[in-house]
């Protein structure tokens, strides 16, 4: 009886720092197979590709959180990156190839990440539909509109636009990369707001019971239609910093961005069912999943074609490592 | 009935039998005999181990130390349920059937009828239709579970028992969750099964039920056998006092007049809601209703409904004159006006959470400081709640789910008073807990009556609701039948309103 706290606390330590001791393994196995791994250039390079992901991931981690899920993102993020270009081109006429062009393919984007959003949550609350279903269904119709506005091919942004554009993924401040810094400040705010807020604590309250939420004065379907929201402002904020990398969008833009970004959260220890988030572990999933397509590049010992397998496995482990612990307590409670 | 034969070699007996979970002793060395085509009734107030002994007796738990006789002979019954190949059932309170299959899939569930490989339907079917028609159901094997009343549920797991031959059925609150008319039909297929020689064991917390249907009654208290006598011989008081080992006359607080002339907080009238057919009343500061009736008479529906928790069709509802209605739970908290769920686990409490999140839950929006919320205000507030409800705990970062119903439902309390109603609703106040934290919750009751808080008592338990109200309201079929002040409040005549034997105009 004396001993069952002590293990219990160490257990919970563990299953926390999980994530993190993974990375660092990773990291450790990608210097010994080479030292490069570690250059500065790399490790930049690496965090900048986590960056889309990572910030997709946040807003995934609030609706799996409230109980939700969200498979629509990846097309998201292709229509909302179509459009942004179409809109851009279009400005050219009026508005020149400068920073106003951009700045309102930006607030596009911004809009249509939102509205894209509600429609998910209203569906899902108000329309009393599985989010599964809705976001099979908005995954979608999103994919053919873009494959639709490109007319099966690509969309590419005006010459000019793009020279204005660019800086926002390549240029550096303060050493970093802009991705990595809008990645930094999503995910402050999003662990704010998870950890330190009443709207947190509410998902938090609405994944582990709904019923229990909704005796307790939570208003239940706001609450879950602000999770897709804050998820598809997550999506735009994740094109607007993805587009100028290539200056362009087709069908295959953002293609299973949807399944990386769950794989993220769940990698990180938030519970798939609902009720337990983790914006830290999100990151961290998201470095993880990044690491390992990262280090099959620098070595020859695994074909970089089993980038997938890696990446399967660690979800499989990760997952299967909180069953155990989520199994006990389970068990424990009844 | 073969008697002397019956009690030398009972179908099914305890024999000293003791159980702990980890250093808990939870049964001290309980003794049970169960004869074919008995029933058999087993009484103690919650904790007292009933549960345990249950799943003992059909092998769901093994016994720390006696023995079980299965035909006299010492058998070490098999776990997880395959004492039913033994001919001994269990059938769980929360009842065991696939909801989306058949009737007929049901019965038949892991042991279909085959022929050359593919299933039998045919066969299935009559033999199930030969069953239900036998015990007078008039349910098709072919009825999906989910479209089937509770107590038609109950009777498809009967029909699943008997059709495994069972030969002792060992029954956990059977009638807890039906009505008087469906409590009388099940009452009609025990004493059939009875005539057939099922040995019966069930658990029951309705006293004069036990009385009607039981041949004998075996009382345990804190894990001891107490006694086991023939019902004939008892009455329910002196079941209740066995159970209880004392005298009850200090379990209800002393009750303060309310003011003649304190206000009406909450005046409803003509209330229309789904499950809610015209009801009237009044509420004074510092009063106590009480709501008695029936389960499924629709007092949970009047006040979920007056919560912003089920859609009103009709009628009025006025707040300390002004005519209202709320939305949603939170417009309904920020008037003052608070619900206290009876299903703590589905609905009161998050399990897998630590007390401080689910203490705050509720009004949580007064923890909230510069947007973010004030951790130290809620650690302060549950060092308040657990010293004002008095709650215990191992230690405060305990999941709630592995808390006991007692100190569960103290916390379900300090929630919904963290924001300070002026309008308290308690649905079932001291359902699943025991007898000397009921008697904490009457106090409290009563406390937070006499600083003026207008505080409406739902509950079954009849002796609850006349001990702690001002006045009773009885409701049935939707409706209140009556509101009892003073002298008026006994047994009897609630008893009269419940069952429609008598109604105020």
């Amino acid at each position: 009886m004396t001993t069952s706290p002590k293990t219990r606390n160490f257990r919970i330590d563990f299953k926390t720092a999980g994530p993190a001791i993974a990375l660092l393994i990773l990291c450790v196995i990608g210097f010994l197979l080479n030292p490069a791994f570690i250059s500065e250039g790399n490790i930049t390079n690496l965090l900048t590709r986590s960056a889309f992901i990572g910030i997709i991931a946040v807003g995934a981690t609030f609706v799996i959180t409230a109980g939700g899920i969200d498979l629509s993102v990846g097309s998201m993020a292709a229509v909302i990156a179509g459009v942004m270009i179409i809109v851009m081109n279009g400005a050219v006429d009026t508005f020149g190839t400068g920073v106003t062009t951009v700045l309102i393919g930006c607030g596009c984007s911004i809009i249509l990440g939102l509205g894209a959003g509600w429609v998910n949550g209203v569906l899902t609350t108000k329309g009393k539909i599985e989010a599964f279903i809705v976001t099979l269904g908005t995954m979608g119709i999103y994919r053919s509109l873009v494959t639709y506005f490109a007319d099966g091919g690509t969309l590419s942004l005006n010459y000019d636009i793009r020279g204005t554009y660019r800086p926002v993924y390549y240029d550096s401040f303060f050493g970093l990369p802009i991705p990595v810094w809008v990645f930094i400040v999503v995910a402050i705010c999003g662990w704010l707001l998870l950890n330190r807020t009443a709207f947190g604590r509410y998902c938090t309250a609405i994944g582990s019971n709904e019923s229990v939420a909704q005796y307790s004065a939570i208003k239940v379907d706001r609450i879950k239609t602000l999770t897709f929201v804050i998820q598809g402002l997550c999506v735009s904020l994740a094109t607007i910093i993805y587009v100028p990398r290539l200056g362009s969008a087709s069908s295959s833009t953002g293609v299973l961005w949807e399944l990386e970004a769950i794989a993220a959260v769940i990698i990180g220890g938030t519970v798939l069912k609902g009720g337990y988030g983790r914006i830290g572990g999100t990151i961290l999933g998201a470095l993880i999943l990044t690491t390992i397509g990262n280090i099959l590049n620098f070595t020859d010992m695994i074909s970089n074609y089993l980038n997938g397998t890696m990446q399967g496995l660690i979800i499989i482990v990760a997952v299967w490592l909180q069953r155990g612990e989520w199994g006990r307590t389970k068990h424990k409670t009844e | 009935m073969p008697d002397g034969q019956a009690i030398t070699t009972p179908v099914l007996a305890a024999d000293g039998i003791s159980k702990s979970f980890g250093s808990v002793p939870v049964l001290f060395s309980v003794s049970m005999d169960i004869r074919a085509g008995e029933v058999h009734a087993l009484i103690g107030e919650n904790g007292a181990g009933k549960s345990t002994l249950m799943k003992i007796l059909s092998g769901f738990h093994q016994p720390t130390s006696g023995h079980i006789l299965l035909d006299g002979q010492k058998f070490e019954l098999p776990p997880n349920g395959e004492t039913e190949k033994l001919g001994v059932v269990l059938i769980h309170q929360e009842l065991n059937l696939a909801e989306q299959m058949t009737v007929e899939e049901n019965v038949f569930l892991g042991r279909e009828i085959r022929r050359r490989g593919v299933l039998d339907r045919k066969a299935m079917r009559e033999i199930v239709q030969g069953y239900l028609s036998d015990i007078g159901l008039s349910i098709s094997p072919g009825d999906r579970i989910s479209d089937l009343s509770i107590a038609e549920k109950q009777m498809v797991e009967i029909v699943k028992a008997i059709s495994r031959d069972a030969r002792v059925l060992i029954m956990d609150e059977p009638t807890a969750a039906l009505t008087e008319a469906e409590t009388e039909l099940f009452f009609a297929q025990i004493r059939q099964l009875k005539a057939k020689g099922v040995a019966i064991v069930f658990v029951s917390h309705k006293l004069s039920e036990v009385k009607e249907i039981s041949d004998r009654v075996t009382v345990l208290r804190d894990g001891q056998w107490i006694a086991t006598q023939k019902a004939a011989d008892l009455t329910p008081d002196a079941m209740a006092q066995m159970m209880v080992g004392r005298e009850l006359a200090d379990l209800y607080p002393p009750i303060n007049e309310v003011d003649v002339d304190a206000e009406r907080v909450l005046e409803v009238q003509n209330l229309l809601a789904p499950g809610v057919e015209g009801v009237s009343f009044y509420l004074k500061k510092g009063e106590v209703l009480g709501f008695s009736g029936l389960i499924g008479s629709g007092r949970t529906a009047v006040f979920e409904a007056i919560c912003g928790l089920r859609p009103i069709d009709g009628g009025e509802i006025r707040v300390d004159g002004v005519p209202t209605r709320f939305k949603s739970v939170a417009a309904a908290r920020d008037a003052g006006i608070v619900y206290l769920t009876k299903d703590r686990k589905e609905k009161g409490l998050l399990l897998g959470q630590k007390m401080t999140p689910n203490l705050t839950l509720f009004a949580l929006p007064r923890f909230v400081r510069n947007f973010s919320i004030d951790r130290k205000a809620e650690t302060e507030a549950l060092d308040r709640a657990i010293r004002r409800f008095d709650i215990r705990a191992r230690d405060p970062n305990v999941d709630v789910g592995d808390m006991s119903g007692g100190n569960q439902q103290k916390l379900l309390l300090a929630k919904v008073m963290e924001c300070d109603p002026r309008i308290l609703i308690i649905d079932e106040p001291t359902r699943g807990i025991d007898v000397g934290t009921k008697q904490q919750i009457y106090h409290f009751i009563a406390a937070i009556a006499a600083e003026g808080v207008s505080v409406v008592v739902i509950s079954s338990e009849m002796p609850e609701v006349i001990g702690v109200s001002h006045r009773v309201a009885v409701m049935r079929e939707g409706q209140i039948t009556g509101i009892l002040s003073g002298d008026h409040i006994n047994e009897n005549e609630i008893v009269r309103y419940a069952a429609g034997l008598k109604r105020e105009d």
